[in-house]
């Protein structure tokens, strides 16, 4: 056997922490983790961005989200992904490519005025486009819009490849295709590892990165964490040639996304990509983990997108996908430690934003795995926040 | 003489017709796609590819493969192993896409 190993190394099934889910954010997790110096084992019952990271577009918003603590995450998130793309291939399609929301009458014109005046003193830069120079931003916009919204720190990266390449660029050990089934536990209520289907992982401290599965995964430790998924339709055109260049949302979509509805929403979201689909989204409706094909939502997504760009009439749409938003019920996510079980640590619940808040995300875990300060004020997103605590 | 499917199931087809292939005239048989008309006429590229410009024609011939797109009629990315060839159509060598006339 040839082996020279220098440093003690930890055996294959034990580490410092490990990570559960091999999506955006558990590969975030791992990756500021690792830097922080633990070492770190992946573990995820499916494929590398197998879940919601796969069935989404990528998106980097800040011009979605009003003032608050979701909001100094995404500033924060925008900042780190202009970090990490510096040092990842170009492969994850980064692209700054900026945020166009547009609204089809004075009234909508204003509610959008009135939301980014109270963003830009929270950090957020917007333009107003007056209606007779969105056609200089987007050619192929409908001119019977009323105006629109810049936002240039609005961004995009290829969902599963940067989640990949983060996973790889984190040096963690990777275990696909097992399933998490319990989490262990000592006598004295000491986290100790999680047991798979195939074995046992050691580790004193858990990060539950399970995103939509999430609440699945809490259960499994015996805990509630009320994580839903919100399904969400995308409709892909054939491949174009650069014929949107921000991306395009229309004003409803803020109003969609911040609701808590279960019935179904669908507001206009049109993007291009670097591979040359168009991508037509954004759909919510809570109805479980129904995969069924919806041609209602799909009719309405294209209804929709066509209104915004009348020339999407003529171009074929070639084939649709549908994912689960992690879904909480205040709208944030879940990040920082379980109070009725200290070792694990929940990572999940980002809804539709899990792409663009991953890093910030991961960096927050690290440090509180590592016991440092926060970087930003963890507290709104408390695990315990939705346990009455006595 | 060598043996064609069409003798070998004793087809009796109707009267060829006329399609055209960047203006050149090709015969094409009632019932055949216009991949097979074009494989008959020895044409095996009528595309080019987005990114390096490399020739495509039919490669699974059974509508999965989407290499065989072309521009029939005016109308870019048809599946010429599935679309029946009509007298009178006109197929262009696609280039790309086909939607270069979109690009902003």
């Amino acid at each position: 056997m040839q082996c020279e190993i220098l440093l003690p190394v930890p055996t294959s099934n034990s580490s410092d922490v490990i990570v559960v889910g091999a999506g955006m954010v558990g590969a975030a997790c791992a990756y500021y983790a690792a830097r922080a110096g633990l070492s770190v084992t992946v573990v995820d019952r499916g494929a590398v961005a197998g879940g919601t990271t796969g069935a989404g577009e990528g998106n980097l918003l800040v011009s979605d989200k009003e003032p608050g603590p979701e909001l100094e995450l995404a500033l924060l998130s925008a900042r780190l992904w202009q970090e990490l793309t510096a040092s990842l291939p170009p492969q994850i399609e980064y692209e700054a490519k900026g945020g166009l929301v547009v609204a089809s009458d004075a009234a909508g014109m204003e509610a959008l005025r009135d939301f980014a005046t109270g963003q830009h003193k929270a950090g957020v830069m917007a333009e107003e486009i007056p209606c007779d120079r969105l056609g200089d931003l987007e050619p192929h916009l409908a001119p019977t819009l009323a105006g629109g919204f810049h936002y240039p720190q609005d961004a995009q990266v290829q969902p599963a490849l940067a989640a990949a390449h983060l996973l790889r660029a984190s040096g963690a050990r990777i275990r696909l295709g097992e399933e998490v089934t319990h989490l262990l536990t000592q006598a004295d209520g000491d986290l100790t590892g999680v047991r798979t289907a195939t074995g046992t992982l050691h580790a004193p401290q858990v990060v539950n990165a399970a995103g939509a599965w999430g609440g699945e995964l809490a259960r499994r430790a015996g805990l509630d964490l009320p994580v839903l998924p919100r399904r969400g339709f995308v409709l892909v055109t054939e491949p174009l040639p650069r014929m949107v260049r921000h991306k395009v949302y229309a004003a409803d979509y803020v109003a969609d996304v911040a609701s808590g509805s279960a019935a179904l929403q669908t507001s206009a979201v049109v993007e291009g990509t670097a591979a040359g689909p168009v991508l037509i989204g954004a759909s919510r409706e809570r109805v479980g983990f129904d995969r069924t094909l919806s041609a209602e939502v799909l009719r309405r997504l294209a209804a929709q997108a066509t209104t915004l760009f009348p020339v999407l009439a003529g171009v074929r749409a070639i084939r649709t996908y549908a994912g689960f938003r992690p879904y909480l019920p205040d709208h944030l996510p879940a990040i920082g430690r379980d109070p009725r079980m200290p070792g694990l640590l929940h990572a999940c619940g980002h809804e539709g934003a899990g792409i663009g808040l991953a890093p910030a995300t991961g960096l927050l875990i690290a440090q509180l795995l590592t016991g440092q300060q926060p970087a930003v004020d963890v507290g709104p997103f408390s695990p315990g926040r939705f346990t009455s605590v006595s | 003489m060598a043996r064609t499917p069409g003798e070998l199931v004793g087809a009796r087809p109707g009267t060829p017709f006329e399609i055209t292939v960047d203006g050149r005239t090709v015969t094409a048989m009632p019932g055949q796609s216009i991949a097979a008309a074009l494989w008959g006429a020895g044409i095996l590229a009528w595309r080019t590819t987005r990114n390096t410009g490399r020739p495509r024609g039919a490669f699974c011939g059974i509508g999965q493969c989407y290499d065989c797109l072309a521009t029939v009629n005016g109308e870019p990315n048809r599946r010429a192993c599935l679309l029946p060839a009509r007298p009178g159509d006109a197929i262009t060598t696609q280039e790309g896409h086909g939607h270069a006339g979109l690009g902003v």
